[in-house]
């Protein structure tokens, strides 16, 4: 079975829906491992950094790489993974963009460790023990990971060959990639393995979308009886396929919710917030300041809600702690 | 801040409309007005063409302020441009602040052709605002 091509699948900061990702090919799964060798699953398989260590360099195929880079141990692992693979997939949104775990850069390192370790109504921590980087056991001293100020993108640390978006990626997203390195049909390079248009082009709302698109204020969806089958924006209700690229079809709004951009931003936008700022305040039909501030003031939380996958990717990246 | 910053200047971007704030500029440069000197204009067709987009680049690319300039509101040459950018630089704004970015750094001022001595004011006000702010620091926090 030497000939077969070798995949890795790693996890970083992330949740574990990405693993969840790949086992939804349900019984698609069994065409993947019979077509490559899994040599690296650190949530499925038991196989150590040190087999990792051992490998030739360009040995692996292509890793999957998912979640976003936060301690310093990611960093070595992506490095560690990008030696060993001849591609690097950024695999969901956390590693494509910093993701849900990028918001964590609304705060610094200090304001976190003070909240979780100190403040939170649910800690009990006597002692104010807060992580430590090295710690002393009989054996030796032991070296813990660091834990960054800034959460970052996979391709911050090391570079990646193509992305994977999704909250979490889609199995048929998955199977494509997989099938496309396989046969050697790839894009270029730093192409996200996705559609190209907006969410909307595959949303079946999208025939119920006027031409001219006007809201007179924004709503949010648990004090509204959602139509669901009108466009959720005609009935305002805050939904990002516009700015969104396509590929889930459509998944969030058939599930009566409005698209919140985990596929990130279209080919050629730099940041997916602003993007997205321009795109809302242009269908708000309002000219009066007063009626704005209040139209606008229903949007109560613009980062985790433009920004919700792509703080970390955004221009300004975090929060500036001070001197802003 | 003072002393800490010595030899710095503010450095603004200013987004300016073809139809009004350029021409207002325009005319105080040939009236031989003074307005400080640390304003960059980048002329826009429309004061509705400034993406948000730009004012972040701006700001993540070293500019300590920003201003956005258009027609006063029921002036605009393509009738509706510039409520877009009101509604834009509000929604904006409150971004900028989750973000720790000053509110300050970043204004929007309607500045008809004619009014070139207000675009001279704007800048001159903008510019010391900032001075008294400071430089933009770099991302904080690490």
């Amino acid at each position: 079975m030497a000939d077969k091509p070798k995949v890795a699948f790693y996890w970083c900061a992330s949740c574990g829906g990405c693993e969840e990702s790949v086992v939804d090919l349900a019984e698609g799964v069994l065409d993947v491992v019979g077509a490559v060798d899994i040599v690296f699953w650190p949530v499925a398989l038991d196989i150590k950094r040190s087999d990792v260590e051992a490998m030739p360099d360009k040995s692996i195929t292509v890793s999957f790489i998912n979640g976003a880079v936060r301690l310093s141990e990611q960093q070595e692992m992506a490095e560690l993974l990008r030696r060993k693979s001849q591609f690097v997939i950024a695999y969901g949104s956390c590693s494509h963009m910093g993701g849900v775990p990028g918001l964590a850069n609304l705060s610094d390192r200090a304001e976190i460790f003070r909240f979780v370790y100190h403040e939170a109504p649910s800690v009990a921590n006597p002692d104010g023990a807060e992580p430590q980087q090295t710690l002393e056991v009989p054996e030796g001293e032991l070296e813990l990971p660091e834990f960054w100020d800034t959460v970052k993108r996979l391709d911050e640390v090391v570079e990646v060959d193509y992305y994977l978006p999704g909250c979490p990626p889609t199995p048929k997203l998955l199977a494509n990639a997989v099938g496309a390195l396989l046969s050697g049909k790839l894009p270029p390079k730093g192409a996200v393995l996705a559609g190209s248009k907006s969410l909307c082009s595959e949303c079946k709302l999208n025939d119920t979308k006027p031409e001219k698109l006007l809201i007179k204020e924004f709503k949010r969806v648990p004090y509204t009886l959602v139509d669901p089958t009108k466009c959720l924006l005609t009935q305002g209700i805050v939904c990002l396929g516009p700015v969104t690229r396509s590929g889930c079809e459509a998944l969030c709004i058939n599930g009566n919710m409005g698209c919140t951009g985990c596929f990130g931003p279209l080919d050629g936008v730099t940041d997916f917030g602003g993007k997205a700022i321009s795109f809302l305040a242009s269908i708000l039909d309002q000219t009066d300041e007063a009626a704005i501030e209040r139209a606008i003031a229903e949007v109560a939380d613009p980062a985790g809600t433009l920004n919700m996958y792509s703080l970390a990717s955004s221009s300004l990246r975090r929060r500036r702690m001070k001197g802003g | 801040m003072a002393g800490t910053n010595d030899g710095w200047e503010p450095k603004i971007v200013a987004f300016v409309c073809n139809w009004c704030t350029y021409i207002a500029a325009d005319a105080a440069g040939v009236a031989r007005g003074q307005y400080a000197p640390n304003v960059r204009l980048i002329r826009t067709m429309c004061s509705g063409r400034v993406d948000p987009q730009f004012v972040l680049a701006a700001l993540e690319k070293g500019a300590d302020g920003v201003l956005v300039c258009g027609c006063h509101p029921g002036d605009c040459h393509y009738k509706e441009g510039n409520y877009k950018t009101l509604r834009r630089y509000v929604l904006l704004k409150r971004l900028l602040s989750q973000l720790g970015v000053n509110g300050e750094r970043v204004r929007l001022e309607w500045i008809s052709a004619s009014e070139s001595e207000k675009f001279k004011r704007v800048v001159n006000e903008t510019t010391e605002q900032i001075r008294k702010l400071g430089p933009v620091k770099g991302s904080g926090g690490g």
